[in-house]
């Protein structure tokens, strides 16, 4: 083999070396741009699993601003044994909407136990009425309102 | 990223946020499961309402329409108000679905589909005023138990079925019959099995009559379930709740029907006038027949400001139970002087009448618009709430709208 040769083998490795590594660069080059436009490819996940896992815990009960989040009602004395014996059945809204006092309220209760399935609530009972009453009062409007509230706009005719 | 996605995303960071840790594979949890908290049902998506209905309650849903929402002539659904006593039954198959005429007062008890009503029976098509007996509790005073409607617990859309007469007719009427109850299929806030949450109905002398229907259409569509598919009693001019939902039986009864709601205080007022928050006792209640005349000002919303030398066109609807409008009267001037609205015939009877009225100001201000209805009794709407009951039904005080001239 003449120097010649072998000086042209050695130029033939290397240049194949460089065009592997050339190639080897633009596949992981392109791997990498598919990888942004779809994370999921290097998951290698073919079938849904069923996860098996706690859910994740937020605070089912937790207060903002004085407000039982997931209800809407007001934090006060009596708030958990109202949440857990009053809105089973019906939402928070149904309670948030009436204003009524001690009487009405322990004959609402009646009627619901009555017909509407409601349990025996014990000693919650004044627990209850006693929050419904204090949160959420009557207040008198009279025989007919002001209109509050109003949105006031441009009328384009 | 597509919407849903982010929105998903975002949401566990605040938990992750909230509980002060990561969620540890979070991106391959989002696959299959969702947090308890993403569940919050859309009830404008899922009821195709307008993002200005008022949702007054989410269990049982009750939801609620405002003036300027009822402004066409025939009502959309996404525009419908929703009153529900128990919780919307699931899984309503109209091909399976039948109706069963029974009771003491029927002849020969029988079973029909959907199919045969609707080829036995001749159909008819009619636009029914249905408003909620409730409707306007929220401004009775002391406050009156239930859901506190303001004014949008009505509408006036068509609907299409078989007469409850043809249907009644062909299963044969005993001369004792007295009142008709429908039962459905929907179920009680405490998911008892088997227990209504409502089953009201009517006289005969109101089932019988012409408007009176078996719908399966409404708007020209099948019903949307929220308003009762495949099957709705419709009642024209007495309470909404004697037009009952996912109806599969209906009895003629030899006596006043006694299901759920059709006792106690429920859809009743007291026989005679009460003072305000006074004790009634359940046998002086009687239960609520035609709905009282009443109106609304559709156009324009409340709280419009016109330039002062500019008149306004303002337009609503009016109706009167079982009775037709007469006359239609605006004030200005908190009832000082009336002037008179033009208004039309019903379309049919039951169906609301349009009025409109050009209105002049006579200087810059502050003004309200009220609108008052008179029936073709002579009997006009109230400017102050109407007499004081317990469940606080028929408040058909006039309505009002905010105008400013400037």
């Amino acid at each position: 083999m003449s120097k010649e040769e072998i000086f042209r083998r050695q130029i033939k490795k290397v240049y194949h070396l460089l065009l592997v590594l050339f190639s080897l660069f633009l596949i992981t080059g392109g791997m990498l741009v598919y990888y942004t436009i779809n994370p999921n490819f290097f998951t290698f996940k073919t079938k849904t699993e069923t996860i098996v896992s706690t859910p994740v815990e937020v605070d089912e009960d937790r207060i903002e601003n004085g407000i039982h989040v997931r209800t809407g009602l007001i934090d006060a004395d009596g708030l958990m044994t109202v949440v857990n014996n009053c809105t089973n059945c019906h939402s928070a809204k149904l309670l948030i909407q009436n204003r009524m006092n001690t009487e009405r309220w322990n004959a609402t209760i009646k009627w619901m136990q009555e017909t509407q399935n409601l349990w025996e609530l014990g000693k919650n009972q004044e627990i209850i009425v006693n929050y419904l009453v204090a949160n959420y009062p009557p207040k008198d409007k009279g025989r007919r309102e002001i209109l509050t509230n109003i949105e006031w706009y441009e009328l384009k005719e | 990223m597509k919407r849903r996605d982010f929105a998903k995303k975002a949401t566990l960071s605040t938990f992750a946020t909230l509980i002060g840790a990561e969620i540890v594979f979070g991106s391959s949890l989002m696959e299959g499961y969702n947090p308890l908290a993403l569940q919050e049902p859309d009830p404008f998506k899922m009821f195709n309402k307008h993002k200005d209905m008022i949702v007054l309650n989410d269990k049982p849903w009750n939801i609620e329409a405002q003036a300027h929402l009822l402004d066409d002539k025939i009502t959309p659904n996404s525009c419908m108000f929703i009153r529900n006593n128990g919780l919307v039954p699931e899984g309503n198959d109209a091909k399976n679905w039948t109706l069963t005429i029974d009771g003491e007062s029927v002849i020969n008890k029988k079973t029909y589909t959907l199919a045969d009503l609707k080829s036995k029976f001749q159909q008819h098509t009619y636009q029914i005023t249905i408003e909620c007996g409730g409707n306007g509790r929220s401004e009775f005073n002391p406050p009156a138990k239930g859901n506190q409607w303001t004014i949008g617990a009505v509408h006036c859309a068509t609907w299409t079925g078989v007469r409850l007469r043809d249907v009644l007719k062909d299963t044969g009427i005993k001369n004792n019959a007295v009142y008709i109850g429908y039962h459905a299929t929907d179920l009680h806030l405490s998911r008892e099995p088997g227990k209504e949450p409502i089953s009201r109905g009517c006289p005969m002398h109101k089932a019988l009559e012409d408007e009176s229907l078996i719908a399966f259409k409404m708007n020209g569509e099948d019903i949307p379930l929220i308003h009762g598919y495949p099957l709705r009693l419709i009642v024209g001019g007495w309470p909404a709740s004697v037009s009952g939902k996912w109806i599969n039986r209906i009895s003629i009864r030899n006596k006043v029907h006694d299901g759920p709601k059709m006792t106690g205080d429920s859809y009743k007022v007291p026989c005679e006038p009460v003072a305000p928050g006074e004790k009634v006792k359940d046998e002086d209640m009687c239960i609520i027949e035609s709905m009282p005349v009443k109106s609304l000002i559709t156009y324009p919303k409340t709280g419009a400001i016109i330039k002062e030398g500019k008149a306004l066109n303002i337009r609503g609807h009016a109706w009167a139970g079982d009775l037709e409008v007469a006359k239609m009267e605006y004030s200005i001037d908190f009832g000082s002087t009336w002037k008179s609205c033009s208004i039309e015939k019903p379309s049919n009877r039951f169906a609301w009448q349009h009025f409109k009225a050009t209105v002049n100001f006579p200087k810059k201000g502050y003004y309200e618009i009220w609108a008052k209805a008179i029936d073709s009794k002579g009997i006009a709407q109230p400017m102050l709430l109407p007499g004081w009951n317990p469940k606080g039904y028929l408040n058909n005080a006039c309505h009002r709208i905010a105008v400013k001239v400037n």
